[in-house]
């Protein structure tokens, strides 16, 4: 076992997660309880270890509770768009298959990107090209030109709001530069 | 279970009540979205979407009527795992149905991963031998995928 070790820093959002997991399913937070929920964690990080998840090293809270909202309701109105297409288009409905190409090229921004672009209105990825950090994406209702360019906006939008909670400096830097040009 | 409810408790049965059939609706719109929808990855979008909303509001309502705090962490842990989960296996549904074929090229308005997966087969089977030891999509990636500019 020569993989790289992370350290204990670094890898306590996960345990934080694991912790949390115990107690809900336990629906018990006592400390006790906590406690050897802890313990297991490091034991389970330990024996299970897998390729650390590479944070950028930073979080906006202030950005994050906005998109969260944000997020939900943009869930709501894809629920209710896929609902109208279904009943009213139905069979009739076009698609698209586009690329966006994006920002970062850490996995989890990739990653946490595609997640959220699968759950907004209209896209979903059919592919990922890791090297150039590439998505591509399959729209519903895609009609013209112009819903083309509203995708690949919405996309790199979603990706520059997650840069903004939890990309690293450099990459906030880069965005911050890409705006104000 | 009080015998004369408060105005608190008809809110709160109220809100459930509307949750509960709200998340049913969109349930019912999955449904009807793989029935109508023409293809595979379309399927996959009615698959997603409105299930995951309306699992939250089922989960949502869930948590409203028990009245206990410790159900929430539960509640937040199924529908995080959820969130996370549906979004991958569509992707790889959707992945696997565009690389076998099982969609309608008719219906798509623009298709930018065609020549990549086109280019990438044809260097496979230009390579040969060197077949089955490299993922398609890393040999796409080398010879430089669909520029995102020019495509548009």
């Amino acid at each position: 076992m020569n993989r790289r070790r992370i350290s204990i820093r670094q890898e306590l959002p996960l345990l934080v997660w694991l912790v949390f997991v115990w107690g809900a399913l336990w629906q018990d937070f006592s400390a006790g309880n906590l406690l050897f929920g802890a313990l297991i964690a490091v034991v389970v990080a330990r024996l299970f270890y897998l390729p650390p998840v590479e944070l950028g090293g930073r979080f906006s809270i202030v950005r994050a509770v906005p998109f969260a909202i944000v997020f939900l309701g943009k869930v709501v109105a894809a629920s209710f768009q896929v609902l109208y297409l279904a009943v009213a288009r139905g069979p009739k409905v076009t698609n698209a298959v586009v690329a966006v190409q994006l920002r970062s090229h850490s996995d989890l921004m990739v990653t946490a990107t595609g997640h959220v672009i699968s759950l907004i209105p209209g896209s979903l990825v059919v592919e990922v090209d890791r090297s150039t950090s590439t998505l591509y994406i399959h729209g519903l209702n895609v009609r013209s030109g112009e819903d083309i360019v509203n995708l690949r906006k919405e996309v790199r939008d979603a990706e520059a709001a997650l840069i903004r909670i939890m990309g690293t400096r450099e990459e906030l830097a880069a965005l911050k530069q890409e705006v104000g040009a | 279970m009080n015998p004369e409810p408060s105005a608190v408790d008809t809110v709160i049965d109220a809100v459930s009540a509307v949750f509960m059939v709200v998340g049913a609706v969109m349930s019912l719109g999955a449904a009807i979205g793989l029935l109508r929808f023409p293809d595979l990855m379309s399927r996959m979008h009615a698959a997603t979407k409105p299930q995951v909303l309306g699992l939250f509001l089922l989960l949502a309502s869930v948590g409203l009527q028990l009245r206990t705090w410790w159900v929430w962490p539960a509640l937040f842990v199924a529908w995080i795992f959820q969130v996370l989960t549906v979004p991958v296996s569509a992707h790889m549904v959707g992945r696997a149905g565009y690389r076998t074929k099982h969609l309608h090229r008719e219906l798509l308005t623009t298709d930018e991963l065609e020549a990549v997966v086109q280019k990438a087969a044809d260097k496979k089977t230009a390579d040969g031998r060197a077949a089955g030891g490299q993922e398609p999509d890393e040999r796409a990636a080398h010879d430089g995928p669909a520029d995102d500019g020019a495509s548009a």
